[in-house]
């Protein structure tokens, strides 16, 4: 391998962590402390108690300089999580930061191993024999320095993207606010009342609904999709699909040379509009026409005809008159633009639990879920408030709420996870019906009731007293009488150990939370991972709750997890102050693992082209022969290219061939090569 | 021909985002396996060159195994296909070069999925146990 960079003479430090008992409890960190000092190149080999803290650290800048030291090697814990600590030590002690290796041996060793201390503490020595291997032959990297594109973008418009987007924005940053449906909002606008505060939702949401509309900052792109992502942290490229909304904004109208036209809200087209369709925004329990906005509240305040069902007859065309609002004819629109840093919150959808066919959701007229009580309850939703049976809009006197509908739930077909706002809003519910119905009483079929924040636990004692019927036991089935339509909930009281049939005149399914429906397809773009929910992966759980693994990407709301909405707004808060580092730094460094060029080796045959994802490379006349060329800006350091060229012409700096066979025969032929 | 206490040398080359992270979460979860795996940690599984794992046998392993993320999931979009194809085509190398293609195994496990890298890590080391010590041992130096 011709362009191994031996130096004269490596010189490694090694260091062996007890992380306390975590290492020492299953490692004897003394015997591969020891073993360490034998290694080729070794020349000084310590241990210490914890190898992070300010003395930890020390000893590696000091035994840098006293021992003229080439490389580094610490053996703790894994270096997701604390290579960058180390390497800002090594830099400490003068020597170049990617001079050091770190040996895993608390995640991948004495943490699986724990009752194998021989094993444990055997692996422990090949790992740190490994590491001095690479070590010898680290060379000097430069992280390469990248200006920041200086603007934002948040997906998703629900509580958890906006206040996002307006702290961005309010910390003079230019933010696209992007949200697929025709207006801002998400399921917040969906709720009647807020627990525990008893709040109403559209009063506190609706202002800031406007403050985002408002704000200069902001550019808000409703009715738009992420079509494409490129790049990395400090530039990304992202194609926006606008989609086709028929209805012209005054900006837009203007733009086409109708000056004071553009949709004004006035809502004429929705009146001659002959096509009816069920709301989504009602759960389909009001209807709506083919041009049409969700509720008076929405924020753009401007119409959206539905294409689907449009039948291009006219009339709005006709009725909207001077303002010329309506194009008929409008497709879908491309718009690329250019981001340093991106939130991403794309919230939740209900668990379709008519799946869990035992309670007959869509079987039993006055069976429904929770999001459809809240807009029944609400005094602007499809009843005007009045909460009736659907099988014969009676009001109802008993009610029964079943709790984790689908949520903790093991069999397969619901959720394994809490859903964590059921328990709090049921008891909502429950407070809601006493209090508009007289001689209600809610029935809680309940496994049990978290009420875990603040003030939730007095908000449940409150209940209590108000009346409400509170069963322990998960609801085996629920049957139907045919001829009232009353429902007999069956589950066993476990708190008296048999089985009981409550007969009610509706039932409440508390039904799990699921990531929405786009979220799959979202992450895929943005290069993030999922848990095995489905549910966004922070970059890790207690450290760094915002983050993803993808540089330069953040979370806010329940897309990571399900929450509530004070939770929602403070993990929004947190990603929108992640996200406005970079950009106020104004650069990033971004980790040096270029793919090179041995120029004197490369055949110049082109195969690496057309392998990198990224379209870094091709190949280029040099004195009088072909050779490929990267371009640094666009690789990312994979090594797909380099662990292809037939004639190892292309070396992956900090991960060259050299120093990976030398970790490979370091294991097998024990470090004697 | 092996001795009782003959424990199998098993490699694992694996990528930073996913694997690397899905055996750091086993090691959080405390959920344990077998000891017999020292793993090497790349960026993606797209830098592994069939040369790396040609030079493990050489060297005497028994054993090799390649873990990514899930297809669709590479950090760097389509590494671990192009991983994936290489291992394909070296796996019928293998055969021919008389080793048993189960000797090396590609795998994919997310960063969320700590316990089924304890699982496939337990599949490994069961299954090179059971094939026995590599027949180019005695030529490894
Ligand atoms: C019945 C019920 C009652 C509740 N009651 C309460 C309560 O009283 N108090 C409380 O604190 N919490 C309550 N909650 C919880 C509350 O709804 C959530 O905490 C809150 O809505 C989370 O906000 P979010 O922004 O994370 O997600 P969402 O509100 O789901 O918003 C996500 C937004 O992103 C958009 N979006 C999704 N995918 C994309 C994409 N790919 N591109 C662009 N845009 C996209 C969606 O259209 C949506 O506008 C209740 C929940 C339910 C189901
Ligand atoms: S053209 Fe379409 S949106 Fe307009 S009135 Fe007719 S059906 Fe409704
Ligand atoms: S390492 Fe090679 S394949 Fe990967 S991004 Fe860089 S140039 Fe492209
Ligand atoms: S980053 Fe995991 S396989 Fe590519």
């Amino acid at each position: 391998m011709a362009e191994v960079k031996k130096y004269e003479e490596p010189r490694i430090g090694v260091f062996v962590c007890h992380c306390g008992t975590n290492i020492a409890g299953s490692i004897d960190v003394k015997a591969v402390m020891e073993y360490a000092s034998t290694l080729p190149n070794v020349v000084i080999a310590d241990d210490y108690q914890y190898m992070c803290s300010t003395p930890g650290q020390n000893k590696i800048a000091e035994a840098i300089e006293e021992q003229k030291l080439t490389g580094v090697v610490v053996a703790a814990c894994s270096p997701r999580l604390h290579e960058p600590t180390f390497r800002a030590a090594t830099k400490e002690g003068g020597l170049n930061p990617f001079r050091f290796e770190m040996a895993n041996i608390r995640e991948q060793n004495s943490w699986v191993h724990m009752h194998q201390p021989e094993e444990a503490t055997a692996k422990a020595k090949d790992a740190v024999r490994i590491a001095v291997a690479k070590a010898s032959l680290l060379e000097d990297l430069i992280p390469k320095s990248v200006p920041v594109e200086q603007a934002a973008m948040v997906v998703g418009g629900g509580v958890g993207g906006m206040q996002a987007a307006l702290d961005l924005a309010s910390a003079g940053i230019k933010t696209y606010l992007v949200e697929k449906d025709p207006t801002i909002g998400g399921r917040m606008s969906q709720l009647d009342k807020t627990f525990p505060t008893l709040d109403c939702s559209q009063c506190i949401l609706t202002p800031k609904m406007v403050d985002v509309f408002r704000h200069e900052n902001i550019e808000l792109l409703t009715y738009t999709e992420v079509e494409a992502v490129e790049g990395y942290i400090g530039n990304f490229d992202v194609t926006l699909r606008k989609k086709a909304r028929g209805v012209l904004t005054t900006e837009e109208a203007e733009a086409r040379g109708f000056v004071g036209g553009g949709c004004n809200g006035c809502g004429d087209c929705e009146d001659v509009c002959p096509v009816i369709r069920p709301n989504p925004f009602e759960l389909g329990m009001s209807p709506m026409k083919a041009i049409y906005i969700y509720h008076p509240q929405v924020s753009p305040l401007i119409y959206t005809i539905d294409f689907d069902s449009c039948v291009k007859c006219g009339l709005c065309v006709d009725v909207c008159g001077d303002k010329k609002a309506i194009d008929l004819n409008a497709v879908d629109e491309f718009e690329t633009v250019k981001v340093g840093t991106i939130v991403l919150a794309t919230g939740y959808d209900i668990f379709p639990v008519e799946e869990k066919h035992e309670w007959g959701y869509k079987n039993y007229d006055n069976v429904i879920t929770s999001l459809e009580f809240e807009r029944l309850i609400c005094a602007s939703g499809p009843t005007g408030g009045h909460l009736i049976r659907p099988s014969d809009g009676a009001t109802p006197k008993r009610v029964g709420f079943v709790l984790c509908a689908g949520s903790r739930d093991n069999t397969g077909v619901g959720k394994p996870y809490c859903s964590r706002f059921c328990c709090m809003y049921s008891l909502k519910h429950a407070h809601q019906i006493i209090e508009k119905i007289p001689g209600a009483v809610p029935y809680i079929f309940y496994m049990d009731i978290r009420s875990f924040g603040k003030m939730y636990e007095e908000f449940y004692y409150r209940i209590q007293d108000e009346g409400a019927k509170f069963i322990r036991g998960r609801v085996a089935n629920i049957l139907e009488d045919p001829v009232t339509k009353n429902l007999h909930v069956n589950t066993e009281d476990t708190l008296l150990g048999r089985p009981i049939d409550v007969e009610v005149d509706m039932v409440v399914l508390a039904a799990a939370v699921q990531p929405s429906e786009k979220t799959e397809a979202t992450r895929r773009l943005f290069g993030v991972s999922c848990s095995q929910d489905g549910w966004l992966l922070e970059a890790h759980p207690k450290l760094n709750p915002c983050g993803t693994t993808t540089a330069g990407v953040y979370l806010a709301g329940v897309c990571q997890g399900p929450k509530d909405i004070p939770d929602t707004v403070a993990q929004a808060e947190g990603a929108a102050s992640a996200a406005s580092i970079p950009i106020h730094r104004g650069e990033v460094e971004l980790e040096p693992y270029f793919a090179v060029c041995l120029e004197d080796i490369c055949a110049g045959c082109g195969m690496c082209v057309n392998l990198c994802p990224y379209q870094a490379l091709a190949l280029v006349e040099k004195d009088g022969r072909r050779v490929m060329q990267v371009t640094e800006a666009k690789c990312k350091g994979c090594g797909t290219c380099g662990g292809f060229c037939p004639g190892g012409a292309i070396r992956m700096q900090h991960f060259t061939t050299p120093q990976i066979v030398a970790q490979i025969d370091a294991f097998l032929l024990g470090g004697e090569q | 021909m092996a001795d009782e206490n003959w424990k199998p040398k098993i490699i694992a080359i694996i990528c930073n985002w996913c694997s690397y992270a899905g055996a750091d979460l086993a090691g959080s979860a405390r959920t344990q396996y077998p000891t017999d795996i020292r793993a090497i940690r790349v960026m993606c599984t797209g830098r592994v060159d069939p040369l790396f794992i040609m030079k493990a046998f050489q060297d005497g392993a028994d054993g090799v195994l390649v873990s990514g993320c899930h297809f669709g999931d590479c950090h760097y979009l389509e590494g671990n296909y192009k991983a994936a194809k290489r291992m394909f085509l070296l796996k019928s190398v293998l055969k021919n070069i008389g080793l048993d293609d189960k000797r090396l195994r590609m795998t994919f496990v997310s960063a969320s999925e700590g316990a089924k890298w304890a699982k496939v890590i337990e599949d490994v080391v069961d299954t090179i146990t059971e094939l026995g010590p590599s027949p180019l041992n005695e030529f490894a130096r």
